[in-house]
This record gives C-alpha cells, sequence and structure tokens, in this order.
C-alpha cells in the first residue's frame, strides 16, 4: 500500500547541503505493523513526515494507496492527509480550548460532515478508545496516557489507511506505555496498518517488522 | 450505543479507508463556516479582556456615527413634523433676486399688486394669504416691558395656510384688515415677554409707535432649533404695510393653497408666467420671485441632513479604519500564538482555505460585536445628549444606520484580516508543527 523508490530529501543549511534520507526504497503492505527506528538524527523525523505527506521528498517515487504523491499541491496533500493519514504525535497535540469530543471530531470538519455527525463519530471512537465517558472534558483535565488515546481517537475517526505515530510513548511512564502499545496491537488486529517511528526498542518489540534507519538510509529490514 | 463498540473486534473505525457520507460542497461550506463562527466565539472568550480591547476602535468609531446620525435624523423628523402642518397642497411665493440683479443693487419685491392678481387671476387657488415680517423701530412694548417678537402682518387666510389657531381670542379677520384696524394677535412667548396676563384680551401694546388692541392669543408651537416658535405677533396686513410704508419698501410672501394637489404643477407654471408678465421680466431673464411648495422644503432639508449625515458619517467612518488597524495587529499576534494549533489543523487535513477563512471569520466576527456593542452605546450617548441640550428633540436610529455601522464593521474586520489570515494560511505544516 506504501510504496517508497529511490526517496531522498536533502535539506539546504546555509552553503552546506544535509542529507535526511538517501535513496530509500520501501513497501509497506495493508495491515502491517510497522516500527521505524534509529538513533536521533538517523532520518526518522523526515521519513515520518515524508509518509505522512506533510513534506515533499526532494528525490524519489511516493505511492499510497495506488495514488501518487509526489506533485501534488498544498491543498491536495491536506486531502490525503485528511482521508489516508491518521497521525499520533509524542505530545499528543490536542487543542487545548476545546472538548474531546470536539478534539476527536476535527479532522471530519475539512470534509464537511454535519456537526451531529461529526459528533457520533468521535464518540464512537472515543469509545474504541476506552475514553467514552470523558468526552466533554478539556484535554488538561486528562493524564497523559488518556490524551494518548484521545489523540489516537482522533487519528481513527476518519478510517485513514494508515496509522503513523511518532514517538507515541515518549512522554509516558511505562505502564501507560505497555496500555498504549496494547491498544496499537488490538487495532493492527482489526486490521489496521501501523507505521510508529521511535528510537525505544521496548516499542519496536511490540511490531511485527523492524525497519532500522541510519544516516539516512535503511540499513536493518527485518520481520519479528 | 458506546457499549458494543468498545473493545471488540469489528469496530467502527474498520474498514479501514471506507469513505464516510460527505455532504454537498454548499453543505460543507456551511459547516465549515458555523465552525468558524464557534471557534471564533470561543477564542474570543476565551481572551475577554484582550478581545474587548481589540474592538474598542471599533466600538468607539462606530458609537460615534450611531450617536451623531441619531441626533440628526431626530432633527430632521422634528423638522418635517413642524412643516407637515403645512399642507402638501401650500405654495409659498416669495421674492428672490436674481445675481446679475444683486450685483448692481437691485432687489426683488412681491408687492400688493403682485397679491391682487394672484388672488383675482388665477383659478383653482384659495386662502391667499399675503404675509410680510416687519422691522419696526420701538418693537413691542407694554409699559417698560419690551418684546423681541417678529411683527407679522397678514390675513385671516394665515391660520389656514399655517395651521395655527388661537388659544383665546380670535384671529386677524378680514375687516380687521380692510379697514386697517390696529389689533394684535399674540404669540405665548410674546405675551409672557411683555408681562400679560395669561388672557390678555382688551389690553393695549404698543407695536413700533403705535398702540394696538390685543384681540386674541395664538396656540403655543413649542421650539425648534433652540428657537422660540410663539416669539412673534400677528397684526392685519394693511395695517402693518401702511406702517412699514414710510420707512423702506416692503417686500412679502404669498401663501396660497391648490384645491387640487394634481394641478401643483399646472399652477405654479400658471403663477410664474403671471407674474413673470407683471414684473416684465424678458424672455432671457431669470425670475425674480420663486415658488415653493412645502414638499420641495421638506426635500431641501431631507437633502441637506442627508449630506451632513454622509459627510460626518464617513469622517467617523476614517476612525474605523483605525479600529480595523488594532483588530489586524491582535489578528496578526493570535496567528503568531496560535501557530502550533495551525500546524495540528493542517496536519489533520484542513486545506489553505479553511485555516483563511477561520482567521477571516475571527477578525469578522471580532469587528462585527464591537460593531454591535457600538450601536447600542452610539444609540445611549444619542438619547443622553439630546436630553442634556435644552429642547433637543429626541433622537432616532434609522434602520439603515444599523445596518450599514454592521456591514461596514465586517468589512473592516475582514479587509484588516487578510493580512494575519493569510500569514496563517501560508505556513508550512512541519514548520508550524514544530513552532513552540
Amino acid at each position: 500500500m506504501i510504496e517508497l523508490r529511490g526517496i531522498g530529501k536533502t535539506y539546504q543549511m546555509g552553503s552546506t547541503e544535509l542529507v535526511a534520507l538517501a535513496e530509500v526504497n520501501l513497501d509497506i503492505a495493508r495491515n502491517e505493523y510497522v516500527a521505524l527506528v534509529g538513533p536521533s538524527g538517523s532520518g526518522k523525523s523526515t521519513m515520518m513526515n515524508v509518509l505522512g505527506c506533510l513534506d515533499l521528498p526532494t528525490t524519489g517515487t511516493y505511492t499510497l494507496d495506488g495514488e501518487p504523491v509526489a506533485g501534488l499541491s498544498e491543498d491536495q496533500l491536506a486531502r490525503v492527509r485528511n482521508r489516508k493519514i491518521g497521525f499520533i504525535f509524542q505530545s499528543y497535540y490536542l487543542m487545548p480550548r476545546t472538548t474531546i469530543t470536539d478534539n476527536v471530531a476535527q479532522p471530519l470538519i475539512y470534509r464537511g460532515i454535519a456537526p451531529g455527525v461529526r459528533r457520533e463519530r468521535a464518540n464512537a471512537a472515543l469509545a474504541r478508545v476506552g475514553l467514552e465517558e470523558r468526552t466533554l472534558h478539556k484535554p488538561n483535565e486528562l493524564s497523559g496516557g488518556q490524551r494518548q488515546r484521545v489523540a489516537i481517537a482522533r487519528a481513527l475517526v476518519g478510517r485513514p489507511d494508515v496509522l503513523l505515530a511518532d514517538e507515541p510513548t515518549g512522554n509516558l511512564d511505562s505502564k501507560t506505555a505497555r496500555e498504549i502499545m496494547g491498544l496499537f496491537g488490538d487495532l493492527h488486529r482489526d486490521g489496521m496498518t501501523i507505521i510508529i517511528v521511535t528510537h525505544d526498542s521496548a516499542v519496536a518489540a511490540h511490531c511485527r517488522r523492524v525497519v532500522r534507519l541510519h544516516d539516512g538510509r535503511i540499513v536493518e529490514d527485518q520481520p519479528q | 450505543m458506546s457499549n458494543e463498540l468498545r473493545q471488540d473486534a469489528p469496530i467502527d473505525v474498520a474498514p479501514v479507508g471506507a469513505p464516510i457520507d460527505e455532504g454537498s460542497r454548499l453543505q460543507a461550506f456551511y459547516y465549515a463556516v458555523q465552525e468558524c463562527v464557534r471557534s471564533a466565539l470561543g477564542s474570543i472568550r476565551s481572551h475577554r479582556m484582550r478581545s474587548f480591547l481589540t474592538m474598542l476602535g471599533v466600538i468607539i468609531g462606530v458609537a460615534s456615527v450611531i450617536c451623531i446620525v441619531s441626533l440628526l435624523q431626530g432633527l430632521t423628523r422634528s423638522v418635517m413634523n413642524e412643516f407637515q402642518g403645512i399642507g402638501g397642497n401650500t405654495l409659498i411665493i416669495h421674492s428672490e433676486t436674481p445675481r446679475e440683479d444683486r450685483m448692481i443693487g437691485k432687489w426683488a419685491r412681491i408687492r400688493p399688486a403682485d397679491l391682487e392678481l394672484v388672488k383675482y387671476r388665477i383659478a383653482g387657488i384659495s386662502n391667499v394669504a399675503p404675509r410680510t415680517g416687519l422691522n419696526l423701530p420701538g418693537g413691542v412694548r407694554n409699559g417698560s416691558n419690551t418684546s423681541t417678537a417678529q411683527v407679522v402682518a397678514t390675513t385671516s387666510w394665515f391660520q389656514l395656510s399655517n395651521q395655527s389657531y388661537p388659544r383665546i381670542g380670535r384671529f386677524i379677520t378680514d375687516s380687521d384688515d380692510d379697514s386697517r384696524r390696529r389689533v394684535v394677535v399674540l404669540g405665548e412667548k410674546a405675551r409672557s415677554d411683555l408681562k400679560l396676563p395669561e388672557n390678555p384680551i382688551g389690553t393695549f401694546i404698543q407695536v413700533g409707535t403705535e398702540w394696538f388692541k390685543v384681540v386674541g392669543v395664538m396656540e403655543s408651537r413649542g421650539e425648534l432649533f433652540g428657537q422660540n416658535l410663539d416669539d412673534f405677533v400677528v397684526i392685519p396686513f394693511q395695517t402693518g404695510w401702511a406702517l412699514a410704508g414710510p420707512w423702506r419698501e416692503p417686500d412679502m410672501a404669498i401663501t396660497v393653497t391648490v384645491d387640487d394637489l394634481d394641478a401643483i404643477k399646472d399652477v405654479t407654471s400658471r403663477i410664474t408666467a403671471l407674474l413673470r408678465r407683471a414684473h416684465k421680466i424678458g424672455p432671457k431673464d431669470s425670475d425674480d420671485f420663486k415658488i415653493e411648495s412645502s414638499q420641495t422644503i421638506t426635500q431641501t432639508i431631507e437633502r441637506v441632513s442627508d449630506t451632513i449625515t454622509l459627510v460626518i458619517s464617513a469622517v467617523v467612518g476614517i476612525s474605523l479604519l483605525v479600529g480595523g488597524v488594532g483588530i489586524m495587529n491582535i489578528m496578526l499576534v493570535s496567528v503568531t500564538e496560535r501557530t502550533r494549533e495551525i500546524g495540528i489543523a493542517k496536519a489533520l487535513g484542513a486545506p489553505r482555505s479553511y485555516i483563511l477563512m477561520q482567521f477571516l471569520i475571527e477578525a469578522m466576527v471580532l469587528a462585527v460585536i464591537g460593531g454591535i456593542i457600538g450601536i447600542g452605546l452610539g444609540w445611549l450617548l444619542g438619547v443622553v445628549a439630546a436630553k442634556l441640550i435644552p429642547h433637543f428633540p429626541p433622537p432616532a436610529v434609522p434602520w439603515w444606520a444599523i445596518v450599514g455601522a454592521t456591514g461596514f464593521s465586517a468589512l473592516v474586520g475582514m479587509l484588516f484580516g487578510i493580512l494575519p489570515a493569510r500569514r496563517a494560511a501560508n505556513l508550512a505544516p512541519i514548520d508550524a508543527l514544530r513552532h513552540e
């Protein structure tokens, strides 16, 4: 479902050229559960941005669900992000002033879905992550683990093709982290394609396939 | 419903990638606007003080416009009511010296001969009343009490064409006029200035050098523009004409009532032709008189008032632009503060147009709320000001001022929201997400 061919990404830092990704080839099929690991500076984050259509690669082709991504306009990329990708961030990135339900429903606004339907879908997604009772709370009234569940619900609400998580347990204690990883396991069993970017081997251990990056290249790609 | 969805597999979220029912474009736009307004109100509510200060410029601008417009409109309305007393079928003929004549010191006059002509040679009119204001040496006196009253010389028809009648006693009669009787009818202000009793009928007062007998007192008409409408005395026309004669050639105005309202144009042109012939005006020269209907007078007042309103509104409208700059400033701050939020929205798939609209609507909502507060405040200020200024009529806020002020506020918000909104919409998603 995901096809990266000869993906390269270079940043211009003054006069020097910084190579973040070089000649990356990667295929990820539907319902895979992949960990993208590597030390900091290995190109993980750039990889995540490219996979998530937040950034376009400098070279190479990226096909998502049979659709080439390179060459899309900013708004077309936004549409792809909205429909095909569910993001989960290390710091949750919830809207502080709005309720949990509204946070989860946010991606549906951009699809022109009626408020009532949005709320219904959001509450269903919240129920899926076990938070159906706190829908009217604000994010700052929740614990870190609960906030990450909200973020996962938000990622799920639009029925994406792939969940893209960036250090989803980075801000959580180990017990809560295990719970969140358990939730990812459940979602994988239900048929979701999941890619987790992490430097934590304990997190990677939950995944079915580990792709190791170093200096912008894939150095290891193994099922486990 | 949450219970069945909870733990177990075939979740609502699967099958992955299945499309969710989406509405039409128009519906989508409507929901987006609805959401933007909601989020704008939320954001304003969470920064109450700041939002209020931001609106202050718009509030003050709109309040000043509404206050001034309401006072002006109230004034116009009361003047119009005054003129409603004169029926729409009344014509007033008065002299008007053409410019070229004025430059050689020639002054036009309406003379008693003109009155006779109009009275006997024009069909379809009635209540032909001459009127002249006299400036007599000595003024109006009762012993040592003097009055500044205007001395009006007219005939009995005056009360009909002017729609004002005596409170006690009687008005000037035709026989008063024919025999040049020295009788006077007082305005309420003149009566009190002369220290005459409530019922002064039968008393003698001095008008100019002559003694006149008081035969009536007119109904009080109050004030207009701070000017007392009761400060006058009325004497028979012929009497007044004779009194004025020795000093200078007097001028007069003639009021006539046209019997058939549809004939006003026709009557006007006939009077014009008659007077032009009588005044020996050549075919190329302009009239030395003017015929006005009460309609043309009210139209003139309306036009003048509208022009003043427009000019003042435009001047004060500039202050709204200053308010707009305040909104732009805060919106720019807000965009910087909410960069992360914008990044999240973009990551979740918000298109450029949505972010643009969100910030535009927020600026407009700020401006419109300011405008609405301004309308209320301006109306209040108008009421207070009208109360404080003596004899000022109550203010009136016309609907177009409310619609205009709200619309203009929204426009100001939109104009000054464009720059911040564009800045927000143009943020790159990853940069915005990384923003601390």
